[in-house]
């Protein structure tokens, strides 16, 4: 690719200075390594040891064929081909750097001055660049070189002509991102001068993506310049190159192949080593040591865990997630143990971070790359996960489960129509002919209280509203009539009024399809509100799961409470601080043992530390991880939590002061 | 100053199109005037005395003046440039140095060859690059057999770095000469498009086929494809439906650049098979100093070029006119 690739490649990632080690360690390093080296060998020797070989004339020797003599036979004087084809390596390689040199010093001034001048004289030398770009390098060179007169020097600097846009408009664009900062603003503010400018702010910042472009338009040159001396546009005779080594040798292509093919294998050669030298640069970065995998059991053995239970649309037990990252492994999911009946709305409720996310995901068999999942069991429909084949979960999950995500805004595909992203799922599972899968879509906007009836389908994504969005969702999730829908923070980036519509729209399905709902939300007052049950999330792990009902009054877990305790209501003294958890949410790649709460944790116990407390039964549909759980409070628990919040400031404590535990002693003081 | 960009800003929001036209007009009209001025520059500031070259060193001086005054390089330069433009409006290029023919012809007679060559070439580009960079994004995402990776990285990469002329001259050698399956050289009928077309297509594949990968796989990691993927949808429709399409603009935005390197690639390549085209003709004329011919080789190719990249952009605003019209 001669003249796109004589422009240097677009700006790639900026990566670590050179490359680290395990570029040049794998294969394609080696290869280039070693490539740069076969031709660093003739390149510096040649012209020592072939030249006098390679010009001295044999007149009885003339036009011979390969023979053990001369390998590569002679030319039109009987001269060595082989030997001048190794002392044409440094008259290739040279021009072909010093080219480079000249068109990146030239293009690098005037894209960096693109940085430093004020606007209009930016916007002119803008445009001259794109002006300049738009013709192909290796038609620039020819026309330059043509004009410079036919020589090695002409061409070397129409070929520095011809790059010289590329290495601009490269330059500018990555000084354009210098620019913009703070530490430039700071030297314009100090009043340097414009030289010191671009020398001591802007080049330093940019020269690495810079070295790179250089290398590869180096590459890319030395083709031009092959390509020129091909033309007769470069090297003269008696000078050479390959270039004329190839053109020469083309002329007697028909009797003799070789004297037109070995120098072309020596500038493909030379050309793909400064390719691959590019290619093992740039990867550098890329190639920084790839993730590990984690050695994890693929599946821990089922444990003796509870029965198959008749009404369960879904069973999970004991599900983990990691995600391996470069240098470590993270676990956001630590052992989630939960199950939905039939119709059953479930709230899963946790802070960002705490692996409510990636557990639908793990359910719904959607984890991103790389992330792995583990269970002891995984029963959807009744079908165990590790036992069915991947076609028949495929088609379980297809029917039987369906997903609506957090943001309506990038769920939807911007180039199709909503009808096509509506029915196609039915039209592939259930076979339903297109009239009557446009059918059905119809029915379910109208479940779903959306007007424009068919105008809607043929309508793209960004002609709707988020709210819309989200309806479209969910009708197009109760089409398929699945037995659980995974509803991952579906009201999230809504506002508060559509909030609302949308949670009445997803209660009025669970109720007409007795379809089961778990529902992921970090807000908890919203799960109160609309859910059955609430399984409450934290580090990974569910620490609690109560009917929602007693959530304000029966929480015993110590997290559950102050989060409960954190939603502000009506009632609540504006003039005090909303109240918060002191803390940060547990580090995902941490592995000690013992509670994630027990560092946040005002009732922490010695054991907390040390050993992790599993979810067990505390009471009908109650079960709790935590090694001392709080006493159930009274009814009303949250007003009193309030009252001894406000009743603890008014007695001078702070905030923090404030737990749980004087909120407990309390209570147990007035039974 | 202000009034004015306010006032281009509000048609720019009401008339979105035909601002953008107007600006790519602009744009090529000022790009073909800078090819126009070049190509006249350029035999009159060749070093030494471009006719005198053409004819020999031999030539008796009075026909060196004639010639000189034949194309009226012995007046003012304004004047001479007046009579260029004028004669090009009228589609007259001149007459070659050496053979005294008019130019135009040569084009006229040249140019589809080379046009051809290039079209054909460029479809092959997209015929391989598209489902093949599609594939091996969908066999490689997600950082999926690493070694699949690898071999494609260092594949596309040497590919990429074989020069087309190297090319052209090595499947001579090989498949023409030695194995004798095709022609040699020249226009022969379609088997003779066999060679040209592959050593010109040969390295634009590998770059398109890694930009098609690296576009997909941005598309098949956003959270539309996931929200696709929770549909299971059979594999075929999952990519042909909610991959193609949206990766297909990029790719062909990118592919759009590399059809105008085609034609300039196309000289190399035409002198390696003598195939009856522009860029044979124009290495023929640097051979034989003959610059009216390379002149106007400059000028047609530049043209062609600016014209493509013309077209390429409305197309590509036809295809996506969110994106680029707002863009532009």
């Amino acid at each position: 690719m001669v003249p796109s690739s004589l422009r240097p490649a677009a700006p790639r990632a900026a990566g670590r200075s050179g490359a680290s080690r395990s570029g040049w360690a794998s294969p394609l390093g080696a290869t280039t390594l070693v490539m740069l080296g076969t031709l660093a060998v003739p390149a510096v020797a040649g012209a020592v040891l072939w030249r006098t070989a390679a010009d001295r004339p044999d007149p009885s020797a003339v036009l011979r064929g390969p023979t053990a003599e001369h390998l590569l036979g002679t030319d039109r004087l009987g001269r060595d081909l082989l030997a001048r084809l190794l002392a044409a390596t440094w008259p290739s390689l040279l021009p072909a750097v010093a080219a480079t040199l000249l068109g990146a010093a030239a293009g690098i001034t005037l894209g960096a001055l693109t940085a430093v001048v004020g606007g209009r004289a930016r916007r002119l030398l803008g445009a001259l660049i794109n002006l300049l770009l738009a013709f192909p390098a290796l038609l620039v060179a020819m026309f330059f070189a043509a004009l410079f007169g036919a020589g090695a020097d002409g061409a070397v600097c129409a070929l520095a002509v011809a790059c010289a846009p590329g290495f601009a408009r490269i330059t500018q664009t990555l000084a354009a991102t210098v620019a913009g900062t703070d530490f430039m603003a700071a030297a314009r503010v100090l009043g340097l001068r414009r030289h010191r400018l671009l020398l001591r702010h802007v080049l330093p910042h940019i020269a690495e993506p810079l070295v790179l472009n250089t290398t590869v338009a180096a590459g890319s040159a030395l083709v031009a310049l092959s390509g020129l001396s091909f033309l007769g546009l470069g090297a003269q005779p008696p000078s050479y190159d390959w270039g004329l080594l190839l053109s020469q040798g083309l002329d007697r292509i028909y009797t003799e192949p070789l004297p037109a093919v070995a120098p072309g294998i020596a500038i493909a050669f030379a050309a793909v080593a400064f390719q691959l030298l590019g290619e093992v640069l740039a990867g550098a970065a890329a190639r920084r040591a790839r993730p590990r995998q984690p050695e994890e059991p693929t599946a821990h053995p089922a444990r003796a865990g509870r029965p198959a239970a008749a009404d369960h649309v879904l069973e999970v037990e004991d599900l983990r997630v990691v995600l391996p990252a470069t240098d470590r492994v993270v676990r956001p999911v630590r052992g989630v143990t939960l199950a939905l009946r039939r119709g059953e709305m479930v709230g899963l409720v946790g802070e960002s971070g705490s692996g409510k996310s990636l557990t639908a995901l793990a359910i719904a068999d959607l984890l991103p790359d790389g992330a792995r999942a583990t269970w002891g069991t995984h029963r959807f429909l009744g079908a165990d996960a590790g036992s069915s084949s991947r076609g028949e979960r495929r088609r379980r999950l297809a029917t039987g489960m369906a997903m609506i995500f957090q943001n309506p805004a990038s769920a939807f595909n911007p180039s199709l129509r909503i009808g096509t992203q509506m029915t196609e799922a039915v039209r592939a599972h259930h076979g339903t002919p297109r009239a009557q899968a446009v059918e059905q879509a119809l029915a379910a906007l109208q479940r779903v209280a959306l007007p424009g009836g068919r105008r809607l389908l043929r309508s793209r994504p960004f002609q709707l509203s988020g709210g819309q969005r989200q309806r479209v969702a969910i009708a197009a999730a109760s089409m398929m009539r699945p037995a659980l829908i995974v509803a991952d923070e579906p009201t999230t980036a809504l506002d508060v009024t559509v909030q609302r519509q949308i949670m009445d729209l997803l209660r009025r399905i669970r109720r007409d399809d007795a379809t089961a709902i778990l529902f992921i939300s970090h807000d908890i007052a919203l799960v109160a509100d609309a859910c059955d049950r609430v399984l409450v999330m934290y580090g990974g792990t569910i620490v609690e799961n109560l009917p929602a009902r007693e959530l304000a009054a029966g929480a015993r877990h110590p997290y559950t409470r102050m989060l409960v305790a954190s939603v502000p209501d009506l009632a609540a003294d504006r003039d005090r601080p909303l109240r918060t958890i002191e803390g940060g949410p547990p580090d995902p790649c941490a592995t000690a043992p013992g509670c994630p709460f027990h560092d946040r944790c005002p009732h922490r116990l010695d054991r907390c530390a040390v050993e992790s407390p599993v979810l067990s039964p505390l009471g009908p549909e109650h079960e709790v991880a935590c090694w001392g759980p709080l006493p159930p409070a009274p009814f009303r628990g949250q007003r009193v939590t309030e009252a001894a919040a406000t009743e603890a400031a008014e007695t001078g404590m702070t905030e923090t002061d404030v737990t749980e535990t004087d909120v407990v002693e309390k209570e147990e003081a007035e039974k | 100053m202000t009034t004015v960009s306010a006032r281009l800003g509000a048609l720019a929001r009401r008339h979105p199109w035909a601002v953008f036209c107007g600006r790519r007009a602009v744009r090529l009209t000022v790009s073909l005037f800078v090819v126009v001025t070049a190509s006249f520059a350029m035999i009159r500031l060749v070093p030494g005395d471009p006719v005198r070259a053409a004819l020999g060193v031999d030539a008796p001086p009075d026909l060196v003046a004639a010639k000189r005054h034949e194309l009226g390089l012995d007046r003012g330069l304004p004047d001479q440039y007046r009579q260029y433009l004028r004669h090009l409006t009228h589609g007259d290029l001149g007459v070659s140095l050496v053979t005294g023919e008019p130019v135009a012809d040569l084009i006229r007679a040249r140019l589809p060859a080379t046009l051809l060559l290039a079209v054909l070439a460029f479809v092959c580009v997209l015929a391989v690059a598209l489902p093949g960079g599609l594939l091996a994004a969908v066999w490689t995402r997600g950082g999926r057999r690493p070694r699949v990776e690898l071999a494609f990285t260092a594949t596309t990469s040497v590919m990429a770095g074989v020069p087309d002329f190297v090319l052209a001259a090595g499947l001579t050698a090989q498949l023409a000469v030695a194995l004798r399956l095709f022609p040699v050289a020249g226009d022969l009928g379609p088997r003779s498009y066999v060679l040209p077309v592959l050593a010109l297509a040969f390295a634009p594949t590998a770059v398109l086929l890694r930009i098609v990968r690296v576009e997909t796989l941005k598309v098949l990691a956003s959270d539309h494809v996931r929200a696709a993927r929770a549909k299971r949808l059979p594999a075929v429709p999952l990519h042909l439906r909610h991959v193609v399409p949206n990766t297909l603009t990029a790719s062909l935005t990118l592919a759009g650049n590399l059809l105008p390197a085609l034609i300039a690639g196309t000289v190399l390549v035409e002198k390696v098979f003598a195939w009856p085209g522009i860029g044979s003709a124009m290495a023929q004329s640097v051979a034989a100093q003959d610059h009216a011919v390379v002149e106007a080789s400059v000028l047609v190719l530049g043209s062609a070029v600016l014209v493509v990249n013309f077209l390429v952009d409305l197309a590509l605003a036809l295809l996506d006119p969110r994106s680029v019209i707002r863009k532009a």
